[in-house]
């Protein structure tokens, strides 16, 4: 029930948006409820999901998933059943959507409602993602998701908008056929090893594989991960997309769109291919470190400023690539939480970054400085932002990051040291923003935040600091699922039985 | 079994006799609005019969040594009929405001619709000639239709030199083939057939003519060079049908002829499966790369559908095995492939003006802020031939790949999938000229571009075609969600 709403009320009211003849005043409003009413949708899914509503068992069960024959000669199922982890992504992208039809409030004013269109559709196929629990469902839902967001840059993007949304879209469309073909590949073994065909997740973990062909059609599902995430060769599209995107879409690439690649990685490699996995982690270990270092070095050797912000995402990313790799509680809570801190955090950035080039109709550090003294209120939401992306105590990417260091340490201490070095280097990239945006000598003067932009913010950051005073209920709501799966636990045992 | 017959001949005796009466009717009176009704209604009644005539009549009768009308020729008539009934459509307006006398398009568009008809149900050497002859003749005398215009004329010898060498290549090949199995059945091919007799260099270049006239009608590379040329030359309606109906009607043919000679001995078989191999390979990167830098929108199309060809093909690889799959694949593919060449070459009819086409890729430049709902169902046509979720395309792709990964034929499938990136390239830089912002805008403009009464444009000469493509439109979503069709036994 919920699950499918979730999708529907976007997506329809998308659809109103494009065809509706109203103001642009009104097609805003008209989003502003859409993304609202999924934002309420997706706290009472969080709600029955943890059993916090008293809801008695079966009409429960009946809120939470939805299980319908779509193409039943080849086995295809529209099955939408999120877990723990799908929850919380739900949640991240429901408000993010929300963020994100505020923050075009006033940036966007040309096709307005085909620029909301194409927003809403992101957000369905996003939540699409996050909740399909059939193979062939969750591609169509990852693909889905890559033509509005090719319009998005191409039509409201910056000056080099065509080059990036056309690099943007081959780079993931090339990357989603190889996990198409491993798809594919799985569906044809499980039904011929079974006799049932069916793309159904639950029933494909069963297939028997021999290793060598566990491990290829594991790195066709890595490819499409990791470029989403993006894991280091792979991270070229990304500072182009999300430097000529418009705000909106700069904050729903770097929360969400890259989450899609982390979620899959761990909701579905460790799923389907267990052993393949165990032996492919420290090779994507070995990435997510370089993407740590090599992400942080990037971003402080750039000039514009939204380019600088996209660069910590490749350093961020990192840390969950290596997180997701490390098998052990402790890690796999940390990459969640690094997940949404992540999302918040960049988010933000991205957001001040919109709103600081609106005014000064620049992104170019060298030309801003000083900027803190005429306009305080977003130097303080900066500096909060920039502290959140460095990782300090009390915010939840604090929390995040250490869980996922400690994690590492237990199974390779040389790379959690190395990793270790990424906290540095984002003070340093993160300080030297402050410093040349905010500090020094005013070189420009600005208007200050309005008070529904930086309520925008405030939204951000206190979240930001509630996840790091009290990740519990993070935590909680992620354990629902990795303690009942069976895929976990024989992990634990495994890389214990390894673990001198 | 006389009336058995007839009634399994029923939809090709509907659009030949249709043709007849078409052409007698305009020797007493011509009107373009009777010759284009009356071709719809004789199209519709053929696509009426198909159900009627389901699932066929397997081998049996005299008539059916010809003529294999089994549930795989039924289900190309859809294909080809539907196809030609929305040529007809498009060209109702597309010819109404020419200088040109457009009531012999029907003609020959009913009559270019039997030859494929014919094609796709041919199981023996004589209908295979007939019916290759009749699409053939029939589409250089369309491609040349529009005699005011020396790149129409251009393109129909062009297809009348290449088409008539294909068509001595494939009566040399054929007479080879009998020379070596002295059948003129299509199954005189088949392995226990062959069995006897030891491989002669007569059947192995038999085949190989066979294959390459009717890698001719596909547009496979290297036989492909003719199609840009025709496609660009011919008006949009006969660069839709030859993309459709004459490609459905050849496709089918080599599904069969490649389900006969891959189960052929051990030499026939290898030769045919890498000949094949290499023709979807070659047809994939040739077609794609070729379309990259293409300014001219008909011309692309055409280089698209060399690539899509190539696609398809993979499907057709593994037809020794025989399997209803790979089957279902094939005929989805053309039928998406179908809908997408239609739908594209419509829209091209739509923004052409007064007999100017719009060919260049330059004059859909901001046609999005000008014509939204025009750029749209432009868009979703390229989405589709790139093959992305939600429309027809992307099942179709899926289901080609399916059966690649089934039998396990992993080059032709990752060629299929570097394919599809090069392909993305150029139906994304189309796409986005369709929404490019004219950077001279005020806000003025905006505002009245968004008017109600400019959103939907309609201007009334094109009401038929705009109808056309909305049908299209609502056929390639629900192909792309529903593929009900793709399950039909075969």
């Amino acid at each position: 029930m919920i699950p499918e709403a979730l999708i529907l009320v976007p997506l329809l009211t998308g659809l109103a948006c494009l065809l509706a003849k109203a103001s642009p005043r009104a097609v805003r409003t008209l989003a502003m409820q859409g993304t609202l009413a999924t934002l309420a949708l997706a706290v009472l899914l969080w709600l029955v999901h943890m059993k916090w509503l008293a809801i008695d068992p079966l009409t429960a069960r009946s809120l939470l998933e939805l299980n319908l024959p779509w193409i039943p000669a080849l086995g295809v199922s529209l099955h939408l059943a999120p877990n723990g982890l799908s929850v919380l992504m739900v949640l991240l992208t429901a408000l993010l959507g929300v963020l994100s039809v505020a923050v075009s409030w006033r940036g966007i004013t040309q096709r307005v409602g085909f620029f909301h269109f194409n927003l809403l559709l992101i957000l369905a196929g996003i939540l699409g993602v996050f909740q399909a629990m059939d193979l062939f469902a969750f591609y169509f839902f990852w693909e889905v998701m890559l033509v509005p967001m090719y319009f998005l840059i191409d039509v409201w993007g910056h000056e080099n908008r065509h080059y990036a949304a056309i690099k943007f879209f081959l780079f993931t469309q090339v990357s989603g056929l190889l996990m198409l073909l491993a798809i594919l590949a799985l569906y044809f073994l499980h039904g011929r090893s079974s006799g049932a065909y069916t793309f159904d997740v639950a029933r494909l973990v069963d297939t028997p594989l021999p290793s060598p062909v566990a491990f290829g059609l594991l790195l066709g599902f890595f490819a499409a991960f990791a470029v989403k995430l993006p894991a280091v060769p792979l991270h070229t599209w990304l500072a182009d997309a999300h430097t000529e995107a418009p705000t909106a879409g700069s904050v729903i690439l770097a929360g969400l769109m890259l989450k899609t690649g982390a979620y899959g990685m761990l909701q579905f490699l460790w799923l389907l291919f267990p052993l393949a996995a165990l032996d492919f982690a420290p090779a994507a270990r070995v990435l997510g470190v370089v993407g740590i270092l090599y992400g942080a070095m990037l971003s402080f050797a750039q000039f514009d400023l939204k380019r600088l912000v996209a660069y910590t995402s490749v350093s961020h990313m990192g840390f969950v690539l290596l997180g997701i790799f490390t098998p052990n509680e402790l890690a796999w809570q940390g990459a969640v939480m690094q997940m949404l801190c992540h999302g918040l955090g960049t988010g933000g950035l991205f957001i001040l970054v919109g709103y600081l080039s609106d005014r000064l109709h620049t992104r170019d550090m060298r030309a801003m400085g000083g900027l803190w003294a005429s306009c305080p209120r977003m130097g303080g939401a900066a500096m909060f932002l920039a502290m959140a992306a460095l990782g300090l105590p009390g915010m939840g990417s604090f929390v995040g990051e250490i869980l996922i260091l400690i994690g590492v340490f237990h199974v390779s201490p040389v790379l959690a040291i190395v990793a270790s070095g990424g906290l540095v280097l984002a003070t340093v990239y993160a300080l030297w923003m402050m410093q040349q945006v905010f500090h020094g000598r005013e070189k420009v003067r600005a208007a200050d935040l309005r008070r529904t932009e930086l309520g925008v913010l405030a939204v951000l950051i206190v979240l930001l600091i509630y996840l790091g005073v009290y990740p519990k209920n993070v935590f909680d709501t992620f354990n629902s699922t990795i303690k009942h799966s069976r895929t976990f636990n024989s992990l634990m045992q495994q890389s214990q039985i390894e673990d001198p | 079994m006389m009336t058995r017959d007839l009634l399994a001949l029923g939809p090709m005796l509907i659009t030949a006799g249709g043709a007849v009466v078409l052409l007698l009717a305009l020797a007493v009176c011509r009107s373009h609005a009777f010759a284009s009704a009356w071709s719809v209604l004789v199209l519709a009644a053929a696509l009426a019969a198909i159900p009627m005539t389901w699932p066929g009549a397997p081998a049996s009768g005299d008539l059916l040594n010809l003529l294999a009308i089994d549930s795989w020729a039924l289900a190309f008539w859809g294909i080809i009929f539907g196809s030609a009934l929305v040529v007809c459509l498009l060209g109702f307006e597309y010819f109404r405001p020419l200088a040109v006398q457009a009531e012999e398009f029907y003609v020959l568009v009913l009559l270019s619709a039997t030859g494929a008809a014919v094609l796709a149900a041919a199981d023996h050497f004589a209908t295979v000639f007939l019916g290759l002859e009749l699409l053939s003749v029939s589409l250089f005398a369309l491609a040349a239709y529009r005699r005011d215009q020396a790149i129409s004329i251009e393109a129909g010898i062009k297809y009348l030199v290449l088409a008539g060498t294909s068509s001595a290549l494939l009566l040399f090949g054929l007479a080879l083939l009998y020379f070596h199995t002295a059948s003129l059945r299509l199954s005189g091919l088949a392995g226990p057939l062959l069995a006897g007799h030891p491989d002669t260099i007569a059947l192995y270049a038999g085949i190989a003519l066979v294959l390459v006239a009717m890698g001719f009608k596909l547009g496979l590379a290297p036989m492909h060079v003719w199609t840009p040329d025709v496609y660009q030359g011919s008006p949009a309606p006969v660069s839709a049908l030859v993309g459709s109906v004459s490609k459905a009607g050849a496709m089918a043919f080599m599904v069969r002829l490649a389900g006969v000679t891959l189960t052929g001995t051990p030499g026939v078989r290898n030769g045919v499966f890498y000949g094949l191999l290499v023709l979807a390979i070659a047809s994939m990167f040739t077609g794609n790369l070729l379309a990259l830098r293409q300014p001219n929108i008909k011309r692309l199309l055409a280089y698209s559908s060399i690539a899509h060809m190539g696609y398809c093909l993979l499907a057709v690889l593994p037809m020794a095995a025989g399997a209803a799959l790979d089957r279902q694949a094939v005929f989805y593919y053309m039928l998406a492939h179908a809908v997408s060449i239609l739908g594209a070459f419509g829209c091209v009819c739509a923004a052409s003006e007064n007999g100017r086409e719009a060919q260049h890729v330059e004059d859909y430049r901001g046609l999005a802020w000008r014509r939204p709902v025009l750029a749209g169902v432009f868009s979703l046509m390229l989405l589709s031939l790139a093959g992305i979720p939600l429309t027809a395309g992307f099942l179709g792709k899926f289901y080609v790949l399916a059966s690649g990964v089934r039998n396990a034929l992993w080059l032709p499938a990752v060629c299929l999938v570097i394919n599809s990136g090069i392909g993305l390239f150029y139906y994304l830089r189309v796409l986005g000229t369709l929404y490019q912002r004219e950077e001279a805008e005020s806000p003025d403009q905006f505002a009245t571009s968004t008017a109600p009464s400019a959103l939907l444009q309609p201007s009334p000469q094109l009401l038929l075609t705009h109808l056309t493509l909305a049908a299209l439109v609502v056929l390639l979503i629900y192909f792309g969600l529903m593929p009900a069709l793709a399950s039909l036994p075969m």
